[in-house]
């Protein structure tokens, strides 16, 4: 292997050795090198394989086009997969691996794909693999083998990534000369001035010609300005940083690398730093894409774009080959031919497709380096599979239609191509702004902006040096004055100026055949597209560029088509017959490079991603080894096991013993809504269906609210403690939503109510006492109120002291036993929850959990909010009637009498026991009629809830029927996921205690 | 994204804020004397326009207030906000 290291020159620290593994080989590179870079000193040619036809790629860009160099980096769990090797700078011990290609890209088992290219061509997802459809998982499993896209790490990343947020009154994106020109002059008006910029050190383009500013080398102006603008207090010079999406007012979103180019971040350093910038103004200097040629076979490694070529000898001091040929279409890719010459490269020849050629400044520099011209030229083809070996090339008219027949070849191993420039339109287009065609050279160019944006530079179609600065200047002081500073008059730069002449527009490259027999001439390179895909579209009807995209591919990959879309796009308009500008673009979206998941993230992962609510008694349930349920986002014990039981005999137990005797749960999560004001009852009588006016003080009452809609929202008990003030408790997953919505009503349709709401769920914790038991328990540790039925009977609550702490004590039940549910401040709640559980070990007191709830509510037929109902059942579906005042008017009460609600062939709420007195049926399980039925069988309804039950001898369920108030006594068929089916009786859903007498003992 | 001028507060990042839909719809005072197709008028058909719509935001992780603000549908720019029960400014804040 041979080096292609220059001597001397570029920017890499020669003294500075990086060793790497490229797909298990040892290689060698320096200090400032990118791993593409170093590849290329390595002379490593092929990089990866392509994605559809496994051709052998080669590096071909030097930035955030590159289509082919993509790489999966690092190892193990910071393992980074996509990654461009052109934008990944090389650091010691670095492990890459190409990410397409298997078992290596010189060895590719799926390269016998391309054999059958026509099968492959534009669509062939669509022809080839939707039919039919049940063979679509083998073609999946196929396609993702046979072509990687990188891995993902197997465990959690082990790096930090952080966000931060930053306010600016002028960003601007890109430090090449127009945005380092933008920046110095907005920060000397005193503006706070952030620049961000991709690359690891500022320049841009500068870092790679050979040129001067006011008669001084480029360098060296670099140096002077990056200087003043590290110097200047209001302005934050951020490099390694992209700014990838651009967001409604000026909002700005930009990753910094903090770290990536170290391997492992040293010490506290986070890896990458996600950057939410708001800026009053942005100038967006993002530069431009030099866009390939369509020749045939122009996808073989050692053909590169010219600038990269450019950029790889003069700031990397790597020469990509030994003997060059350029083909080109404008005057830009002289100057690269030239430094590729100057460092030592043979260049073969110029190959210029236009009539009269270049400009004075770019012959003339040629010329003087002996480097032959041929105007009027193509390379119509080159010859080498894993390496360009010639280029065939002929005399052309000017004529696309035509073919060529005569062609000679020369030989080289570098390709250089050029077909123009296209400005990077992507943040000004996020930010909403349109693009124009430009006729002189050629490209989009930013039109109209909708946000406070500006673009400049060569992403502005502003193509010479003296331009971009004095235009970049002119944008500093413009977007500082808009920011309200005073600014003085403007600078002026000298630079060399160029004759130019004009680019030659040549989107496809006539070959030997016709542009759809002719060998591939590709447009994008990661996806395999070619000129040919896109005239089949056309053929095939496809019209809007948004749909050929879709069909062909075209700018699909990870460079979104960066290199080939503009190319595409004028194939396209010669297909349709249009000009290119009534073509247009496809959508631009964040981000403009890939962002790693990581960065998203920043530190809200973990525990922290979410809050974990836990109550008082958290840590007693978990000591006694309760598995935990999450519910919204509390934790509550599931179910409590004792002696090695399983669920199923735990809940057993824990029914068994508040049926019987007496069992405690932790209701904290309860959501409990203080009310208070002069208008409390007339608030809570237009959003409750019962009459809370007719409630007496020290009254609870079982409450429903129901959305206009008339469907049921949320329930659950609430409590008149005054003349004007109650208590109100919600579901747990449903406190936030009520509290919201009452909130809603009162602010913006009754603000004459005088009612304020407080949420108490969190002050009070809440303990159920549960089971015949119960009232002696209370005794036993000391109430200083009469707990007999005669002075405080069901329903009714009274503020107490319970044990010595005052409590307030509610006489409610959710299982249908004497119960009650005592209220207490939520920092002498654990101290309580032990005194009970203490003074019941003589009625062997068990503590229960979810599931025990649930059971003991279900043989009572109470339904569970957002369980057995989902957000299209009225309270008339749950046979709830009695709730439903007839005196007033109450939220939802209207739609209850529209036609849909009154229909009597509603899914209606009842139960159900299975008839073989033994299957628990799952939750979920749809019910039939008749299973005999034709599939698709109708459904009737479905199960909601479906428990054994213990203390009545056989397995219970709820669930919604359609006409199934009717339908007591009949029977249903459960169709079970594993296609059995379970004859079902249908029952009133009050399983247990129909008269409910034990809860008013 | 977006920065909403709160009442109340003043400008705060739109993640602090919640949609509330089209302002304006009063609830009836009558349901009961409605017809279905006018109680459904209410309930279910919201204007949809391009361009300036009023709705309800609620500053919900802020203060916690409902207010109104005008918004454009095509640039998603405010215009204006304003406290319930209080008329707009005759003037915009910024042209949609
Ligand atoms: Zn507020």
């Amino acid at each position: 292997m041979t080096s292609r290291r220059l001597e001397s020159g570029g920017f890499v620290d020669r003294g500075k050795v990086f060793e790497f593994k490229f797909d298990g080989r040892t290689l060698k590179g320096f200090a400032g090198d990118t791993l593409a870079s170093a590849l290329l000193a390595n002379d490593v040619a092929v990089v990866s394989r392509s994605f559809k036809y496994h051709r052998p790629r080669g590096i071909v860009s030097a930035g955030a086009d590159e289509p082919n160099a993509i790489m999966q980096i690092g190892k193990d769990d910071a393992t980074l997969p996509n990654l461009r090797a052109t934008q990944t700078e090389l650091y010691n011990n670095m492990v890459a691996r190409s990410t397409k290609g298997w078992p290596s890209v010189n060895f590719d088992v799926s390269a016998i794909n391309a054999l059958f290219g026509r099968v492959f061509s534009a669509g062939f997802y669509y022809k080839t693999f939707m039919r039919p459809k049940r063979l679509w998982r083998c073609y999946e499993r196929f396609i993702r083998s046979s072509a990687g896209w990188g891995s993902a790490p197997a465990g959690n990343d082990p790096d930090e990534y952080a966000h931060r947020n930053a306010h600016c009154d002028v960003l601007v994106v890109g430090a090449g000369p127009s945005g380092l020109a933008a920046a110095v002059a907005a920060s000397r008006t005193g503006a706070r001035v952030i620049l961000v910029d991709e690359q690891n050190e500022f320049g841009g383009s500068l870092l790679s010609e050979d040129t001067t500013i006011d008669s001084v080398p480029a360098m060296q102006w670099l140096e002077k300005t990056v200087a003043e603008l590290s110097n200047c207090e209001t302005v934050q010079c951020l490099t390694r940083t992209t700014a990838f999406g651009y967001y409604d007012d000026n909002f700005v979103a930009a990753v910094e690398r903090c770290a990536d180019h170290l391997g492992k971040p040293p010490g506290q350093t986070v890896r990458e730093r996600l950057w939410r910038i708001c800026a009053r103004e942005v100038v967006l200097a993002q530069g431009a894409f030099e866009r390939p040629l369509a020749f045939c076979n122009n996808d073989r490694p050692g053909v590169m774009m010219a600038s990269a070529v450019q950029t790889y000898v003069n700031r990397y001091a790597v020469l990509p080959g030994e003997r060059a040929v350029l083909f080109t279409n404008n005057d830009s890719a002289y100057f690269a031919a030239v430094a590729f010459k100057k460092a030592g490269g043979l260049l073969a020849a110029i190959i210029d497709s236009r009539q009269s050629g270049a400009g004075v400044t770019a012959v003339t520099n040629a010329v003087d380096h002996g480097i032959p011209i041929m105007n009027g030229h193509l390379v119509t083809d080159v010859v080498g599979k894993k390496r360009v070996r010639k280029a065939q090339v002929a005399q052309w008219s000017g004529d696309t239609s035509q073919t060529i027949k005569n062609t000679v070849s020369i030989e080289c191993d570098l390709l250089m191509m050029s077909g123009g420039w296209s400005p990077a339109v992507h943040l000004h287009s996020q930010a909403g702004g349109k693009n124009i065609w430009d006729e002189t050279h050629h490209c989009f160019v930013p039109g109209e902006t909708l946000q406070q944006n500006r673009s400049v530079g060569a992403g502005a179609g502003q193509w010479s040096l003296m331009e971009c600065l004095q235009r970049g200047g002119d944008a500093g002081r413009t977007t500082a004055e808009a920011c309200g500073f005073v600014v003085q008059a403007g600078q002026t730069y000298e630079t060399p100026q160029d004759q130019e002449n004009p680019i030659e527009p040549l989107w496809r490259v006539p070959a030997s055949r016709s542009p759809d027999r002719c060998a591939k001439q590709f447009l994008d390179f990661q996806n395999d597209t070619s000129v040919a895909d896109v005239r089949l579209a056309v053929r095939e009807g496809y019209r809007s560029i948004e749909h050929v995209k879709r069909y062909t591919a075209l700018g699909f990959g990870t460079d979104q088509g960066k290199l080939g879309n503009i190319n595409g796009m004028g194939v396209l308009a010669e297909a349709l017959e249009v000009p290119i500008a009534q073509v247009g673009t496809t959508t631009f979206r964040p981000a403009y490079t890939p962002v790693t998941f990581g960065a998203g993230a920043g530190e809200d992962i973990g525990e922290i991603y979410d809050p974990v609510r836990k109550t008082a008694m958290h840590e007693w349930h978990e000591m006694q080894g309760a598995p935990m349920e999450v519910v919204g986002q509390w934790l509550r014990p599931w179910y409590f096991p004792q002696y090695g039981e399983d669920i199923h005999a735990a809940v057993a137990r824990e029914c068994m013993a508040a049926r019987n005797s007496l069992a405690i749960m932790d209701a904290s999560t309860l959501g409990k809504i203080d009310v208070q004001g002069r208008d409390s009852v007339a608030l809570l009588e237009r959003i409750y269906t019962h009459d809370v006016g007719r409630m007496a003080v020290g009254r609870c009452a079982y409450g429903i609210m129901l959305g206009e809609d008339g469907l049921l929202m949320d329930d659950g008990v609430m409590a008149r403690l005054g003349e004007q003030r109650f208590y109100l408790t919600t579901t747990t997953g449903g406190a936030a939503a009520v509290l919201t919505w009452l909130e809603r009503w009162l602010q913006t349709e009754w603000p004459e109510l005088d009612v304020h709401l407080t949420s108490t769920t969190d002050h009070w914790s809440t303990i159920a006492v549960v089971g015949p038991k119960s009232r002696e328990l209370l005794q036993k540790v000391g109430c200083n109120v009469s707990l007999q039925r005669e002075n405080f009977p069901f329903m009714t609550v009274k503020d107490a002291e319970l044990g010595g702490f005052p409590v307030q004590l509610f006489r409610v039940s959710f299982s249908g036993e004497l119960a009650f549910e005592v209220n207490i401040g939520s920092n002498y709640a654990m101290a309580m929850w032990e005194l009970l559980i203490d003074a019941g070990q003589e009625f062997q007191i068990t503590p229960y959990g979810t599931e025990t709830l649930h059971v003991l509510r279900a043989e009572k037929g109470f339904v569970i909010v957002g369980q057995d109902t989902d957000g299209s059942v009225s309270p008339v579906d749950l046979k709830m009637n009695w709730l439903l005042s007839k005196n007033k008017d109450y939220l939802g009460k209207r739609s209850l009498q529209r036609a849909d609600l009154v229909r009597t062939d509603r899914k209606q709420f009842v139960g159900f026991v299975p008839v073989d007195g033994k299957t628990v049926v799952a939750e979920g399980t749809q019910l039939v009629n008749d299973p005999l039925l034709p599939v698709p069988t109708p459904m009737c309804g479905h199960i909601t809830s479906s428990y054994a039950s213990a203390c009545l001898g056989h397995p219970i369920a709820l669930g919604l029927l359609q006409s199934g108030h009717a339908r007591i006594g009949e029977q249903v068929v459960a169709a079970q996921s594993d296609g059995t089916y379970v004859d079902m009786q249908v029952v009133s859903p009050v399983f247990y205690d129909p008269k409910s007498e034990r809860q008013n003992v | 994204m977006l920065l909403i001028k709160c009442p109340w507060c003043g400008n705060r990042a739109e993640s602090e804020f919640n949609y509330g839909g089209e302002a304006g719809i009063a609830r009836p005072a009558n349901p009961d004397t409605l017809t279905d197709a006018e109680w459904a008028d209410y309930l279910f058909m919201r204007k949809n326009p391009k361009g300036l719509h009023q709705e309800q935001w609620n500053h919900a992780q802020g203060c916690r207030r409902w207010f109104n603000a005008e918004r454009d549908t095509v640039t998603y720019r405010f215009t204006r906000t304003w406290r319930i029960g209080e008329a707009p400014s005759s003037t915009r804040d910024v042209d949609s």
